[in-house]
């Protein structure tokens, strides 16, 4: 197997790339040889990630050319071509997985994305599952997986459609290293089978690059150096590829030379921590399982496995984060318990991803731990002044944590933990993703503290070499600690030469006899692929429909999403409904009778008497008006002044007065309404009743016809108009959130890389929210004529054909909108607000469109819910159908292909 | 307890707050602007209406009514016939349309008291109710003013004076502008609190917390002080600068009776967004569960429509929001000058309230934080 002669993987000349105004690649040029291994190696953030994401298509090309395949990913017809050629496995334990759909189900999802009939998934399911050992766990939640089982997912996933071109980000990371072994077994055993194949890796870990055929070092975006692994060791003469890059970096980054041996320990004698038969369960799932170990003082305690494996979970046990199911845990002899404060000023902690305030200075950070640790408050600024020197922080102490290189944050960290001069640190990964120099910095700090200062340190890692400088090492799968000794003595017992094989040797013995290798992992040679002509096609349904499946699936297993989808527009209609209700009634009146007379009396009874007003104990003088209209007690005060009875016998002028609580303004104009209607019924009543005819009538009557809603209920005036608004709002909101949670999670990747359309996807997302919405359609218009009690008189096949067509333009334009947000909580926000405004100001919705002018009016022409609304109060409330509403239906119609045909247009294949 | 880390951990949220330019521009916003809008945006009762008319009589009278026909309260009105008429009316292009009978300006002169069609689309409530108001009270002024040249009118022998007390002019703005002071004063401490909490918890530094002599209830206290101070401190400043100054709304009360209800108030819904923050798992979540509860809380707490129209079914349950106290406090304090005697109810009712809160989020979120992992 070699390149040599061949045509090039892919080729990259001089690609430079800029990310959120950071440069993240600078220059680089090189070639990936075909049919090979090539490692592409460095610490986190020096471009690894960006490198192989511009390979894979997933991100554009900026500047700089990126050939692939013999395709140039700057062209979107070659890149079509070639990307299906190519498998992308990015960064991250799953990435690309979806965390609720199950083993099967993740792998089903991509085959159909590349056109494989069901017969045809079946048995690469099947082939691949046995290949990996996932066989067992078909049905297992991909989010339920461990850390390598996770991987070997992936890698069913991204071998679906055989490609030529394997690229793999940092797959093995965090992953134990049986695990890892069995992983790159695997990746040797495809490539025994397909000759052709390329595979280009980036890994942190220098032992696994050591074994690759090529090797690209990284630095600041720039490449170091290439080669193969034994060009790199000659030319910086050093004895492992860890030294090698260290000596290939700029001799100011070199840091002082590599460590050395770590001294020996002086026995203090007494226990610092302690854990026996340690438990913890969650639900069903035991994460840590009888644990139990002694560390003596001053002692450095290595933890060494797997992500997920139970370290985390038991250090949160020691730290009094969690209380354990079972077991007992202690520190110098007093039992851990988490409201012990004594115990925990003695305790320092660091947290995996060094957890720090960002938006707090390196300074503020300090100084806010050792304020609440209580450390004296005259020693605070002395104490943080030693740290940041002694540290090496003076140069950033100003500066906020969240943009400092990773190297700078660990220290950080660790200064924070050591802040309040604990005995006992607990460091869980304290070094993962940082370069190997700081790394290196940060162990000579570690010695330090255990030979110096007698501090007892436990340690969590997934690095073996790591977990060869500690004093004595767990070694811990699946919850369980598999053996505990010196590294030496742990390797003498398995007849090991390095700490690796030990562990390895253990693992295998926990985990039984490796899984079944027979089965083949590509297509074999009588199997069929996929012909080009099933995934090139322009439009494929059967990748909408796989798009379609899986947001259905996700959405059932997310329980807020799916409530808030059935639930949610109900819950808001209820709140709608009576919140923007316009009837009054109880209104609560007293009258203030200076007259006292059969006539004042009547008069008041003529208010009493309505069905809005409640009359309460009569008003005795001005000052007690005063008082309970101001505790709010009445909403209106009738004043009849003295000698009412005589004057109106008389002819006199007369004036009642009706103070009204204008506090509240709508209901005070209502309370207006109704009294100057009662008065002027009682005047004629008394016109009547004098026999004088009817003088108040003027020289001509105006009969109102309250035309579709006699009663003038709100309800039925308010409920069909809040049908449009709600079935626009929440399923454009849930559409959105469907799109840009891919973003945000990562699995957008899995759009970027494999040959589904823009349409498809779309499309295929919009599908199970359509049908979301019309279900939530139905349970609305349920709800309106039984709890609203409002009537339907129209045609209801009208309404319902209307709401089809709305609700497909409502997820358009969902869909419209998440092309143009990053993060869900912008999408929830920003849907929610650019869709209700114009529907509840412009659509007719208060007032008509055609009271409208200008911007106005142009938006509420062209808003699809101008339409609806029209469709909606005709059908319940005007006795309408398909005859009278035609020229509404035609708009809706058009608005489903514009809107999508814009969202298409709009949503980018690359990330950029 | 110790009252020391609260305060530190008050500040450091202060701090962070601080440098979260998003968060501080949405409370500008929501003091300021925001206020602003909802007070002067409100719609007046009646706007540009559409009306159309159907004059069978072609006299002086009915275009003299026609003309009375004006903006801004109405748009320009449509002459059509009466098949037009229903189907206008059906389209909803139409809100009124005002049937003008044969022989009317004769009949009216006659003195045979003839009757004017006007017909209403009910569907369009707000514009229905009071528009129809307007146009009988303008034809009604027209015909007499028309007839008035022939023959006086009788004057009516009683009188009913409405005098609206606590805003004469019953201005839309005053009311609300103070109910969107208190929507924003709900929705930020919600948002806020909740916000930093779930922040801390994906950023981590929530164990970090812990694992020092630190408290649950000290974190808690620390958040509840820190976001009720900011949001109490806007709150004042908006009800100063942007209501009483630029709005012009005269506050008949005590402000520091309010204020002391704003602080009780925003006790209970700092508790409430802590609350929400440990039912949710990640900020998404939050973010749609909190359309789900500011919502209702809002619209139904009394400070968009009045209490009296709510079925029983939602007016009583609504009482264990402390939403609704408010509203009522603020109403009786800000307009009718109410003292502590008349709104220590409220004041109560919100302190047990955000007192049962408080307790529910601090026993939700000691769970919470255990069960993290």
């Amino acid at each position: 197997m070699s390149g040599d002669g061949s045509a090039p993987a892919a080729r990259v000349v001089g690609a430079s790339l800029v990310y959120r105004s950071r440069r993240v690649l600078e220059d680089v040029s090189l070639e990936i040889p075909a049919g090979l291994v090539t490692g592409i190696i460095g610490p986190d953030g020096v471009g690894k990630s960006s490198l192989l994401a511009l390979l894979a298509g997933a991100r554009a090309v900026q500047s700089g050319t990126v050939e692939v395949l013999g395709g140039d990913l700057r062209r979107p017809g070659q890149r079509r071509r070639v990307c299906p050629r190519i498998a992308y496995m990015p960064q991250g334990l799953g990435r690309n997985l979806y965390a609720t759909l199950s083993v099967a189900e993740n792998i089903d999802f991509f085959g159909r994305l590349f056109g494989h009939d069901a017969a045809e998934r079946t048995r690469r399911i099947r082939q691949l599952t046995a290949a990996t050992g996932l066989a067992p766990f078909l049905d297992r939640p991909a989010g339920k997986l461990s850390g390598g089982m996770k991987q070997k997912l992936g890698l069913c996933c991204a071998l679906i459609h055989d490609p030529d071109l394997l690229i793999l980000d940092e797959p093995t990371t965090g992953v134990d290293p049986l695990s890892r072994r069995q992983f790159w077994t695997l990746v040797a055993r495809i490539r025994a089978e397909r000759l052709q194949m390329s595979v280009v890796v980036a890994t942190a870990y220098m032992d696994e690059a050591e074994a690759f055929d090529r090797l690209v070092a990284l630095d600041g975006g720039r490449v170091l150096a290439a080669g193969t692994p034994s060009d790199l060791l000659e030319r910086t003469g050093a004895a492992s590829l860890e030294r090698a890059f260290v000596a290939l970096l700029p001799e100011e980054r070199r840091g002082s030379a590599a460590s050395g041996p770590v001294p020996a320990r002086t026995d203090h004698g007494a226990v610092a921590i302690e854990a026996r038969a340690l438990t913890m369960r969650f639900g069903d799932f035991t994460a840590v399982d009888r644990v139990s170990f002694s560390i003596p003082r001053g002692e450095i305690f290595g933890f060494v496995g797997s992500n997920g494996c139970g370290k985390t979970t038991t250090m949160k046990m020691l730290t009094g984060l969690l209380t354990p199911t079972s077991g007992t845990s202690s520190l110098f002899g007093h039992p851990v318990a988490a409201s012990d404060r004594e115990t925990r000023r003695r305790v320092g902690y660091m947290s995996q991803g060094f957890s720090l305030y960002g938006e707090l200075s390196v300074r503020q950070n300090l100084a806010l731990h050792a304020r609440l640790f209580g450390l004296p408050a005259g020693g605070i600024d002395e104490r943080v002044v030693e740290m940041i020197h002694r540290f090496d922080l003076a140069a950033v102490a100003d500066a906020l944590p969240e943009r400092l290189p990773l190297g700078h944050r660990q220290r950080l960290s660790l200064a924070v933990a050591l802040i309040h001069q604990p005995e006992v640190l607990i460091l869980d990964e304290p070094t993962s993703g940082v370069d190997p120099v700081a790394r290196d910095a940060f162990w000579s700090h570690l010695v330090a503290l255990s030979r110096d200062q007698g501090v007892t340190i436990f340690v969590s890692t997934h690095f073996m070499h790591e977990a060869e400088r500690c004093d004595r090492v767990a070694l811990m799968h699946a919850g369980r600690v598999l053996a505990t000794d010196t590294p030496a003595a742990l390797m003498a017992a398995r007849g090991a030469t390095d700490l690796e094989d030990a562990f390895v040797d253990f693992l295998a013995e926990a985990d039984g006899p490796a899984a079944p290798a027979d089965a083949g992992l590509t297509a074999a040679a009588g199997a069929r692929r996929a012909g080009p002509a099933a995934w090139r096609r322009w439009f494929d349904p059967r990748r909408l429909l796989s798009y379609a499946r899986r947001e259905t699936v996700e959405l059932v297993r997310d329980p807020v999403r799916f409530v808030l989808a059935i639930l949610g527009s109900v819950i808001l209609m209820v709140a709608m409904g009576f919140g923007l209700s316009m009837d009054v009634d109880d209104l609560t009146f007293a009258v203030l009778d200076r007259d006292q007379t059969i006539t004042s009396r009547d008069y008041a009874h003529a208010i009493a008497g309505s069905r809005y007003f409640v009359e309460r104990p009569p008003i005795l003088g001005p000052a007690e008006l005063d008082r309970r209209m101001r505790r709010g007690e009445i909403n209106l005060a009738i004043e009849i002044p003295p000698h009412f009875a005589r004057d109106l016998a008389r002819g006199r002028a007369v004036e009642i007065g009706a103070w009204i609580d204008g506090a509240m303004p709508s209901r005070a104009e209502t309370v207006r309404g109704y009294v100057q209607g009662m008065h002027a019924h009682w005047l004629a009543r008394r016109a009547r009743e004098a026999g004088l005819g009817d003088v108040t009538a003027g020289p001509a009557r105006v009969e109102v016809r309250f035309r579709y809603n006699p009663e003038l209920e709100s309800m039925v005036a308010m409920v069909p108009g809040v049908i449009p608004i709600l079935l626009l709002m929440i399923p454009a909101m849930l559409a959105a959130l469907g799109v840009v949670r891919e973003k945000e999670l990562g699995s957008i990747v899995n759009f970027y890389v494999t040959p589904t359309r823009p349409l498809e996807f779309l499309l295929g997302k919009q599908l199970p929210y359509v049908a979301l919405a019309l279900a939530s359609f139905l349970l609305l218009v349920a709800l309106a004529v039984t709890v609203f009690g409002v009537p339907f008189t129209g045609s209801f096949t009208a309404l319902a054909a209307a709401a089809g067509l709305y609700v497909m333009a409502a997820t358009a334009m969902g869909l419209l909108i998440s092309t143009f947000m990053r993060s869900q909580v912008a999408a929830i926000f920003g849907t929610a607000i650019l869709t209700t405004l114009p529907a509840v100001s412009f659509s007719g919705f208060i007032e008509p469109v055609s009271a409208l002018d200008g911007v106005a009016r142009a938006v509420g022409e062209a808003y699809p819910t101008s339409h609806f609304l029209i469709i909606a109060r005709g059908t319940f409330s005007k006795g309408l159908g398909f005859d009278d509403l035609g020229a509404s239906f035609w708009p809706l119609a058009l608005a489903v292909p514009v809107l999508t045909g814009l969202a298409a247009l709009a949503l980018r294949k690359q990330a950029r | 307890m110790r009252p020391g880390n609260i305060g530190h951990l008050g500040v450091k949220e202060l701090r962070s707050l601080l440098r979260d330019p998003i968060m501080l521009s949405l409370i500008v916003y929501a003091f300021s602007l925001a206020i602003y809008a909802a007070a002067t945006a409100v719609p007046e009762t009646l706007n540009r209406a559409p009306i159309a008319i159907v004059d069978e009589d072609g006299s002086p009278l009915s275009a003299r009514i026609a003309a009375a026909l004006y903006p801004p309260y109405f748009k320009p009105p449509a002459y059509v016939t009466q098949q037009q008429m229903d189907r206008r009316l059906d389209a909803g292009l139409d809100t009124f349309a005002l049937v003008i009978p044969p022989d009317f300006q004769r009949d009216v002169l006659a003195g045979r008291q003839p009757a004017i069609q006007l017909n209403v689309d009910a569907t369009r409530m707000s514009q229905a109710f009071t528009g129809s108001g307007y146009v009988q009270a303008i034809v009604d002024g027209e015909v007499r003013a028309f007839v008035a040249r022939y023959r006086a009118a009788p004057a009516p022998p009683v009188d009913l004076v409405a005098r609206p007390r606590f805003n004469p002019e019953l201005n839309q703005s005053w009311f609300g502008s103070i109910m969107e002071v208190i929507n924003n004063v709900t929705m930020l401490s919600i948002v806020l609190t909740g916000a930093a909490l779930i922040r801390e918890r994906e950023h981590g530094t929530m164990e970090h917390l812990l694992v020092m002599p630190v408290s649950p209830l000290e974190i808690m206290a620390a958040k509840v002080w820190a976001m009720g101070l900011v949001v109490l401190v806007a709150c004042g400043l908006s009800l100063g600068i942007v209501v009483q100054g630029l709005l012009a709304v005269p506050i008949e009360g005590s402000l520091a009776l309010f204020l002391f209800g704003a602080a009780l108030h925003l006790f209970a819904t700092t508790s409430m967004g802590i609350f929400l923050a440990t039912v949710t798992r990640s900020m998404p979540q939050f973010a749609l569960l909190l359309i789900l509860v500011l919502l209702p809380l809002e619209m139904l707490s009394g400070g968009l429509t009045p209490r009296e129209s709510m079925p029983d079914l939602v007016r009583y349950p609504m009482l264990l929001a402390p939403n609704t106290h408010f509203v009522t406090l603020a109403q009786a304090v800000l307009f009718r000058g109410a003292g502590l005697a008349i709104v220590w109810p409220q004041l109560l009712a919100i302190a047990l309230i955000g007192a049962v809160l408080f307790g529910l989020a601090l026993r939700r979120f000691r769970r919470a934080i255990t069960l993290m992992t």
